[in-house]
């Protein structure tokens, strides 16, 4: 208890030492102050230089010493015995600052062999703390987080609930305040894209600028949360995470069927499943009592991995590969620990042994999965174990399942040997033929020791390890993912490695009340989401000064709102819905919209149904960008210009570039123009010669707010313009109405429409359409 | 001509934002658009590599263009001449030799393993006395320009780890691959084209298929990521104009565009928007370069008759070749090329010959063209496949006609240019092909060479992600100085 206010004594202290995520600047302000926190501060200078020879790895050890444990760095030397690595409170004693220090190349640490170097500052660092008493600290995300009392706050007229005050403490220290609340319009555009990525439409633009009534913006946030596009926009998260596909991968990347899962997870958001079952259906919903079909579906999230279909493979080596994936998705996305370092040797950073990690494997190890099913020639929409959806099902416990005929529908999904039970070894070097020491399921003691007494030895007990009170790591995980995906960056910004080596989090105490309250909620994620989106720090605008910038470059204070460009999904939807031609249907199976021609051609081995790329007609074209299929191999070309995930291997977090590459595709994409064409049919429609109401009308569509008076006059120039070319050039009006499939009525091929359509790709193609302001 | 373009179609305001603009940010900034900006954030990205210090020596190449002989072609019907399998053909494969070495499913389980020779003949070339089979010709009369290295060996034993093993340094995962950690390291030599590009072309011969993963940026910035050329309209994704819409309408719209995201940025003081304005100029530009580069129309007849009539059909592995030297030549880092069909399992012979004559003769053309330009120097050219294919027969057995399995322990693969010691063969295997007996070279120490080739010490040019810092090299590799000139 007394070590834990201690914790947390100096974590506090180290608030205003610690100025960011980069440990090079942060280290130059700490010099000069008196606190030097381990896990803040010496940590992450030690891990990143130290520890690969002289960390948790026994195999690759140097000269017997560790510094990762208090133990190992105050022993006296292997090779020196009369010599310590530290003396607590001496740092000229301590060989590990003579060493630091040496200016001779075969004394000197780390070598230069290593190619890393110590900074004068980390150096100080390293001195400061050794003469304050070298106190090693237990890994913060390895103490299970406790709420702490709320910090008072400078900022009261600002603050609107718990978060707020995190936030205020942090800013007030390095001497920031925070934005006034956000224009009413901005809020709504920000609230609906994050909350449904889709776009208010004109008539809830209008209700809430008229909803002067007090509740307006919570009543705002309960409806988004109860629309159902609130799960399939969190589909999307949990898709990239789940590594969700349409075909197997590798090179003959035949079709799959796993899109019911892909229902459920929408589903589930929608119904607001609590976390902690959505996570143990998904670990070993076929393992529950009596489960049903809908609990054994969630398992798919175990196999959605790629399956081989190469002529030739051994099986063996593709079965080890499939289980190494499953155990390192899970490990990552639910737990936040990078452990795939393990598969072949003791982690060089984390607690992770190789034994460690083989128990974990062994979770997941006793299906009766198969590394090959044989070729494409042979291939089915799914593998063993497979789970059949029948008709009755759909009418019944399977109801969200999307499925228009009359067929049924093979899942790949898990289930256990019964009465037999697949040994699991070490395997040496992680190859498949070097098996070594036998282990059984169970999981790292330096996270939370597996209690056999309570937990039985399988995935469902795993889950249960997972979801218990104790664990460390698993709600801080995903209340940072939440965090993540409304603020674009996670209090901790690895949002998949919580280890060593990954990075701290800028508001360790918010992150901990988060997590605390997540769990006491009962895992309620939408109470969740509705904590955060309603507090001020969420609420405030996005704008932002020079003196902000200079002080504060990266936004880890959040004394302004960020802007987020959209995601690649979330693009798509904004341009279907704003024109009014997304069509509203959640689920089913993936779709084919408009994809330049000849991608999956010029790749295919030719073999498999999925060599040439069929497009859909009607409907199907306008499906939102979660139901695009995924052909593994040559994945849709939009979303990955946009930074999508390529479904690979599990990603809990997608860049945010901003390339020519972009621009091109929202120039020139036919779908973009197409959008453009219908929405201009529309308010010629909607407002006849009316230039003005028309263009107002289709700024407030895509951009969610009125335009002001200078924009909208550059908007009815370019109008004007392109109508005098479009009258002198009748061909070029033709040609530029005439894209896409939706037909077009003759009495609307005219220089107006056509001209109309111009000014709506011009706003489509504005920095503003595509980012949540 | 485009420069004036640009200017004439600015007015006044716009003229004004822009240099208001350049000041802001800085010259640094705009002329390096589709590299992240050295200068500008302080990103791991942009520490790593400015601690990095590239180039850590003086680099011999500064480009490479990578022919990719995707399936494995046999480095028995190339290269690597055993004239002792044409003598004991149809004898089983001497445990002796094989010492229990892994095969694949498709044909652990035969009964026999029987050897067999190359049905085509070989002889010997250039002062370097170099053997390469007679399915070869226009090599074969630039031995000298070229290394033949013989004694490759890798760890895959199918096709899609092998291949993703050649490209990012690991088998399985969603590493950078090769071009996205040269864009990476070493940036672009020219603003309106992407640093990585990728020229993809199918065989006649049993094919693989490709995947996009192989030219991923992984965890790299996706400015790295390799730009696919299609044969089709657009040589990029999207790059076209729509109909009904010329160059000088596409700048009007710019420049509305330009100034109503200024006015964005006057609201909004988010530095994201000024990007975004710059990034639909280089867009702009791009649509001039691209199309220009990638017009085989106007090549002379010489060139077309040095690397075949084909050249002039898009999409073939010819054309490929020669767009692969026009990129290059205008700055483009690394060109890789996929050419499809190298999956001799059965029916060898003739599928080889096939393969062989679609690519032979562009092949050759493209070392002939880059050295007359005086290119090749400062150019390294790379041809190979995945892994060789076994000295024993899979399936069917007969003189004229066999297949071979995948062989990973050796086979052949030539590089030239870009300080590559020209003429030379390196690396021998035993006398039936199986085994390596001299200087083996795994594929982490080619892409250690490689790198080293390009002035970047493969150990130093690294990136961290999720808590590690990671190398196309992984763990291992070491530089084959004697291939270097």
């Amino acid at each position: 208890m007394i070590n834990r206010l201690l914790y947390i004594f100096l974590l506090l202290l180290s608030f205003f030492l610690y100025s960011c995520g980069e440990k090079g600047d942060s280290s130059g302000a700490l010099v000069s102050a008196d606190q030097i926190s381990y896990n803040f501060h010496v940590r992450p200078i030690l891990s990143d230089n130290c520890f690969a020879c002289h960390g948790p790895d026994a195999n690759k050890r140097e000269a017997g010493l560790r510094l990762d444990t208090e133990e190992g760095a105050y022993a006296a030397l292997k090779e020196t015995p009369n010599a310590h690595a530290i003396v607590p409170g001496n740092p000229s004693k301590s060989e590990v600052v003579k060493r630091l220090e040496s200016t001779d190349d075969s004394e000197r640490m780390p070598p230069p062999s290593s190619n890393l170097k110590l900074s004068d500052e980390e150096k100080e660092v390293i001195k400061k703390w050794i003469s304050k008493g070298a106190k090693y600290e237990p890994h913060w995300a390895f103490v299970p987080p406790k709420k702490a009392d709320l910090p008072k706050t400078q900022h009261n007229d600002w603050v609107k609930n718990e978060i707020d005050y995190f936030i205020s403490q942090k800013l007030t220290q390095i001497g920031l305040a925070p934005n006034e609340p956000a224009e009413k319009l901005h809020l709504l555009k920000r609230l609906s894209f994050d909350l449904t990525g889709l776009p208010p439409s004109l008539e809830v633009i209008k209700a809430f600028k008229q909803d002067k009534e007090e509740g307006a913006l919570e009543r705002v946030i309960d409806t988004l949360l109860e629309d159902p596009a609130f799960g399939e926009r969190m589909a999307v998260l949990w898709m990239d995470i789940s590594r969700y596909s349409d075909s197997y991968g590798y090179q003959d990347d035949n079709i799959r069927t796993q899109w019911p899962y892909r229902d459920w997870v929408i589903h589930s958001f929608n119904r607001n499943l609590p976390y902690d079952e959505f996570i143990t259906w998904q670990l070993a919903g076929d393992l529950l009592p009596d489960p049903s079909k809908e609990q054994i579906l969630a398992t798919a999230f175990n196999r959605n991995h790629k399956y081989t279909e190469e002529g030739g493979v051994i099986e063996e080596e593709y079965r080890v590969e499939y289980n190494v994936d499953k155990t390192n998705t899970f490990t990552k996305a639910i737990l936040g620990m990078t452990v795939e370092c393990a598969q072949c040797h003791d982690h060089k950073y984390d607690p992770i042994s190789q034994k460690n990690y083989f128990q974990f494997y062994a979770f997941f190890n006793n299906t009766p999965e198969k590394g090959y099913e044989g070729d494409v020639s042979v291939s089915k929409p799914a593998k063993t174990p497979i789970m059949w959806i029948e008709r009755d099902d759909l009418g019944d416990v399977l109801s969200f399942v999307n499925h228009q005929d009359t067929s049924k529908i093979m899942v790949s999904v898990m289930e256990d040997f019964r009465d037999t039970l697949r040994q699991t070894f070490i395997l040496d070097r992680g190859m498949y033929d070097a098996p070594t020491v036998e282990v059984s399921p169970s999981t790292p003691e330096a996270i939370l020791a597996f209690d056999e007494g309570k937990y039985p030895k399988n995935r469902l007990g795993l889950a249960k390890w997972t979801m218990s009170p104790e664990n460390p790591l698993t709600a801080r995980v995903f209340v940072n993912l939440m965090w993540q995906e409304l603020f674009g960056v996670g209090i901790v910004k690895s949002a998949g490695d919580y280890g060593m080596q990954g990075d701290l989090p800028t508001h360790p105490e918010l992150l901990d009340w988060l997590a605390v309250d997540f769990m006491e909620s009962g895992w309620d994620v939408k109470r969740l989401i509705k904590k955060i989106v309603s507090s001020a720090t969420y609420q405030q605008s996005a704008k932002v000064t020079k003196q902000k910038l200079a002080k504060d470059p990266d936004n880890t204070y959040l004394s302004w709102s960020p802007r987020i460009r959209l995601s690649a999904e979330h693009i798509r939807d904004m341009v279907l819905a704003s024109s009014g031609l997304l069509v509203r249907e959640i689920g089913g199976p993936s779709v084919k919209p408009y994809q330049p021609e000849g991608l999956w051609e010029a790749s295919t081995s030719g073999r498999g149904e999925l060599a040439i790329y069929r497009q859909d007609k009607g409907d199907n074209l306008y499906r939102r960008g979660l139901y695009t299929f995924i052909k593994l191999t040559s994945p849709p070309p939009k979303p990955i210009i946009f930074d999508g995930s390529n479904r690979d291997l599990c990603e809990v977090t997608r860049g945010r570039t901003n390339t020519p590459l972009q621009a091109l595709a929202m120039l020139n994409d036919p779908l973009v123009l197409e959008a453009s064409r219908v929405l201009a049919v529309q308010l010629k429609e909607n407002h006849g010669g009316q230039t003005h109401e028309a263009l107002e009308e289709a700024f407030t569509r895509i951009i969610c707010r009125t335009p002001k008076k200078e924009e909208f006059e550059l908007l009815e120039e370019f109008y004007k313009e392109e109508l005098e070319r479009f009258k002198a050039e009748p061909k070029e009006m033709l040609s530029t109405l005439q894209v896409g499939e939706i037909p077009l009525e003759d009495n609307m091929k005219t220089p107006e429409t056509a001209a109309l359509m111009q000014v709506v790709v011009a706003i489509y193609n504005l920095e503003e359409a595509i980012t949540r302001t | 001509m485009e420069k004036e373009r640009l200017e004439g179609g600015l007015n006044e305001n716009r003229r004004k934002f822009l240099s208001k603009l350049s000041l802001g940010i800085g010259s640094v900034a705009l002329g390096s658009l589709l590299i992240p900006d050295l200068f500008k954030g302080k990103s791991t990205l942009d520490t790593d590599r400015l601690m990095a210090n590239i180039p850590h020596f003086a680099p011999k190449a500064k480009r490479v263009i990578y022919l990719f002989q995707n399936g494995a072609p046999s480095q028995l019907e190339s290269f690597d001449y055993k004239p002792m399998l044409n003598k004991r053909l149809g004898e089983e494969l001497p445990e002796s030799i094989r010492m229990g070495q892994r095969l694949t499913g498709m044909t652990s389980g035969q009964s026999s393993f029987p050897l067999v020779g190359s049905y085509h003949g070989f002889k010997q070339y250039g002062q370097s006395d170099a053997w390469v089979s007679d399915l070869f010709p226009y090599t074969a009369k630039i031995v000298d320009d070229i290394c033949i290295v013989k004694s490759m060996h890798t760890e895959a034993i199918n096709h899609d780890p092998a291949l993703t093993f050649f490209q990012t340094g690991a088998q399985v995962g969603n590493r950078p691959s090769m071009g996205a950690w040269l864009s990476y390291g070493l940036g672009s030599e020219n603003n309106n084209l992407p640093s990585f590009c990728v020229l993809l072309s199918r065989g006649k011969g049993n094919g693989q298929g490709v995947y996009s993963k192989l030219w991923t940026n992984g965890f790299l910035d996706s400015v790295h990521q390799g730009v696919q050329f299609s044969s089709g309209e657009d040589p990029v994704l999207y790059l076209n104009d729509p109909d009904g819409m010329d160059k000088s309408d596409r700048r009007r719209m710019l420049d509305k565009l330009a100034e109503l995201n200024q006015m964005s940025y006057q609201a909004f003081g988010d530095p994201e928007i000024n990007t975004k304005i710059q990034q639909y100029e280089m867009a702009f530009r791009m649509q001039t370069a691209v199309p220009e580069v990638t017009d085989l129309s106007k090549e002379p007849d010489s060139i077309v008759k040095l690397y075949g009539p084909e050249c002039l059909v898009p999409g073939t592995y010819a054309a490929n070749c020669l767009l692969a030297r026009k990129l290059s030549e205008n700055g483009v880092r690394f060109v890789q090329l996929y050419h499809q069909g190298w999956d001799q399992h059965g029916n060898l012979p003739n599928e080889m010959a096939m393969q062989a004559k679609d690519t032979d003769q562009a092949s050759a053309a493209l070392i002939t063209d880059l050295k007359q330009r005086g290119l090749l120097d400062e150019t390294l050219v790379i041809w190979g496949g995945e892994f060789g294919r076994t000295n024993y027969c899979q399936g069917r057995f007969s003189e004229d006609n066999y297949g071979r399995d995948h062989h990973p322990r050796a086979f052949s693969m030539w590089m030239a240019g870009g300080g590559v010691k020209p003429g030379t063969v390196y690396g021998e295997t035993d006398e039936f092909g199986y085994n390596i007996v001299k200087d083996p070279v795994h594929v982490h120490d080619f892409h250690a060479t490689m790198l080293h080739l390009l002035g970047i010490d493969h150990e130093r040019l690294t990136f961290r992600h999720q808590g590690r810092r990671y190398r196309l090299t992984d763990v291992a590799g070491h530089v084959v100085n004697d291939l270097l000139v």
